[in-house]
């Protein structure tokens, strides 16, 4: 078995007593679709903050391609390859569609013209290209959801945490982000790591599926066998038949 | 609101911009002594509104404290030249770095221990209030008898020394705001000003996407005092003297931002143009009331508050963004 992009072991994370987050650990390996799923109030957007450095865990430890990033800022997390969406999508309101997405790039890129360059290689992939001189407020949710994800592209991750960046898509929308991002995965090998509520996201996406509950890892595997997992079925999933 | 900063120029605007330079370098020629004056302070505010403008409308930093960047600056290249001749120029050397150091304690203490928004706000004029109230007991420059510089008759102009008539000062202050305005839009197109825009719209975003935004934010406060300083030295040898009470004042902290709002807060030419719309609005203002013979302390604040009341309400982003789409001058890039 290759070394795990991302590790986490035995994460714990406290709010005034209530454990968001309980000795979590798991691995991502390289090339692989992780998604993360649980009902709401399961932990797993703490989860998510602590892993792109947003908060710091209290216990436990997280390391990316063998180097511990627990409590490094969020910043520095992103400048060593890991960088995320935000579950309400957050681009720079203001700016342009391409200038968010050169503000990305110019991480990797000192010239402002070579980071143009490549923020419209990837408007191009996200279907944003017409778009690009348009407000960033003036879009659209799926557009501004898929300009997101551009933008945390543009900085050459090497993973992506996407925060429910399928919430409020309509079917056909989140069909369209599923292609994209498959495409993303087989075509660089990008490995992705991916909360979410979106049932029909996961079981089309992820090649692994763990599941929180109550700040605790329940089940983890394919997600066609998790799905099944008696404990899942009661604590998440309910009656609905998937 | 503030979408427009990014738009480039059209070629239309690019050549009206040429040809209000050219008649700007040709004004003195026609206009007296007053106009010329008024002319000089327009530029005194469009280049201290410029330099604030830096922090606050491309990295989001709101300082109400910029006197303390005025008046430091005044004060140091004052006191070289006074005490030891040396030229303003040459005082820039020690009012540049003095002011950026100013703004890199009040940005490490503000960014280090998370003070943000309004209580930014309110600590940049604490610092300003310090400044005031130290200055105002520093024996070394006067305390609060102030520094005069010496005025003579001088036969030539002395740009080097910054002594002469107003028309050398209009030409300093003038060729001042130009190199300011290049900078600026340089800047605004560099990866730096790409990062503060992130910074000033979203700063924990900008951090998801990488950005050190502590050091960024502090790179704008040093260059915005920096640049700053130097309208504080123009300031002292224009009027060859200075108080502590005025100089470091808060209302040479709000007189300064008011043009930048006015024009348009993060557009390039928002702080000349509400510099020209307010300056000479108030002088206009003042010279009907002295007509009427009327006298009213305290006209020109009111009025000030009333053109920011009417630009607040009508024209949140400023005169600037709507005039250019009038006049058809920023580019269309659709």
């Amino acid at each position: 078995m290759t070394t795990p992009l991302l590790e986490l072991s035995a994460v714990c994370k406290r709010f005034r007593g209530l454990v968001a987050v309980d000795q979590v650990s798991f691995a991502v390996q390289p090339g692989e679709m992780f998604a993360v799923i649980g009902p709401n109030g399961a932990g797993k957007t703490t989860l998510f903050n602590m892993i792109a450095g947003a908060m710091a865990p209290d216990e436990g430890s997280i390391t990316f391609a063998g180097q511990p990033i627990h409590g490094l800022p969020a910043d520095a997390v992103c400048r060593l390859g890991l960088a995320r969406t935000f579950q309400i999508v957050r681009p720079f309101p203001a700016l342009s569609v391409e200038d968010n997405v050169i503000i990305g790039a110019l991480q990797r890129h000192h010239d402002v013209e070579a980071a143009r360059a490549r923020a419209r290689t990837l408007l191009q992939q996200l279907d944003l290209l017409e778009k690009r001189h348009r407000i960033a407020a003036t879009l659209t949710l799926p557009d501004r959801k898929r300009l997101e994800v551009a933008r945390a592209l543009a900085t050459k991750p090497q993973l992506l945490l996407l925060d429910e960046v399928m919430a409020g898509l309509r079917p056909t929308e989140t069909d369209r982000m599923v292609a994209i991002l498959r495409g993303l995965n087989r075509d660089s090998g990008l490995t992705i790591l991916l909360i979410e509520h979106v049932m029909r996201a996961v079981m089309a996406l992820a090649s692994h599926v763990l599941v929180l509950d109550h700040g605790m890892a329940i089940a983890a595997g394919p997600p066609d066998v998790v799905v099944r997992d008696p404990a899942v079925v009661q604590s998440y999933l309910g009656a609905e038949p998937i | 609101m503030m979408s427009r900063l990014n738009a480039d120029l059209s070629r239309r605007g690019a050549i009206l911009l040429a040809l209000l330079f050219l008649a700007f370098l040709v004004a003195p020629l026609f206009v007296n002594d007053y106009l010329l004056t008024v002319l000089i302070l327009i530029f005194y505010f469009a280049y201290a509104g410029q330099a604030w403008n830096i922090m606050m409308g491309f990295a989001g930093q709101l300082s109400l404290g910029h006197a303390i960047y005025i008046g430091l600056g005044a004060y140091v290249a004052a006191t070289l030249f006074i005490r030891f001749g040396i030229s303003p120029w040459l005082g820039l050397l020690g009012a540049v770095p003095v002011a950026a150091a100013c703004g890199a304690i009040i940005g490490f203490l503000a960014f280090r221990f998370r003070v943000a928004g309004v209580y930014f706000a309110i600590l940049t004029i604490a610092f300003a209030e310090f400044a005031r109230i130290g200055f105002d007991h520093l024996d070394f420059v006067n305390a609060s008898g102030g520094l005069f510089l010496p005025v003579k008759q001088y036969v030539h102009n002395d740009p080097w020394q910054m002594r002469g008539d107003p028309r050398m000062f209009y030409y300093i202050i003038l060729f001042a705001t130009a190199l300011i305005f290049v900078m600026c839009h340089l800047l605004i197109r560099s990866r730096i000003g790409y990062f503060w825009l992130a910074i000033r719209e979203d700063e924990q975003a900008a951090r998801a996407t990488g950005i050190d935004t502590f050091r960024y934010k502090m790179y704008a406060v040093m260059v915005s005092a920096a640049a700053t300083s130097f309208a504080g030295v123009f300031y002292a040898f224009f009027y060859n003297n200075l108080f502590p009470e005025q100089v470091f004042s808060i209302s040479r902290s709000i007189e300064i931002i008011l043009g930048p709002i006015i024009g348009g807060v993060g557009t390039l030419f928002g702080p000349i143009l509400g510099a020209f719309v307010l300056t000479s609005l108030a002088e206009v203002l003042n010279s009907a009331m002295t007509s009427f013979g009327i006298e009213l302390p305290g006209a020109t604040q009111v009025f000030y508050g009333v053109c920011l009341l009417l630009v607040v309400a009508a024209l949140p982003d400023g005169v600037w963004p709507p005039l250019a789409r009038r006049l058809g001058v920023s580019a269309s890039k659709k």
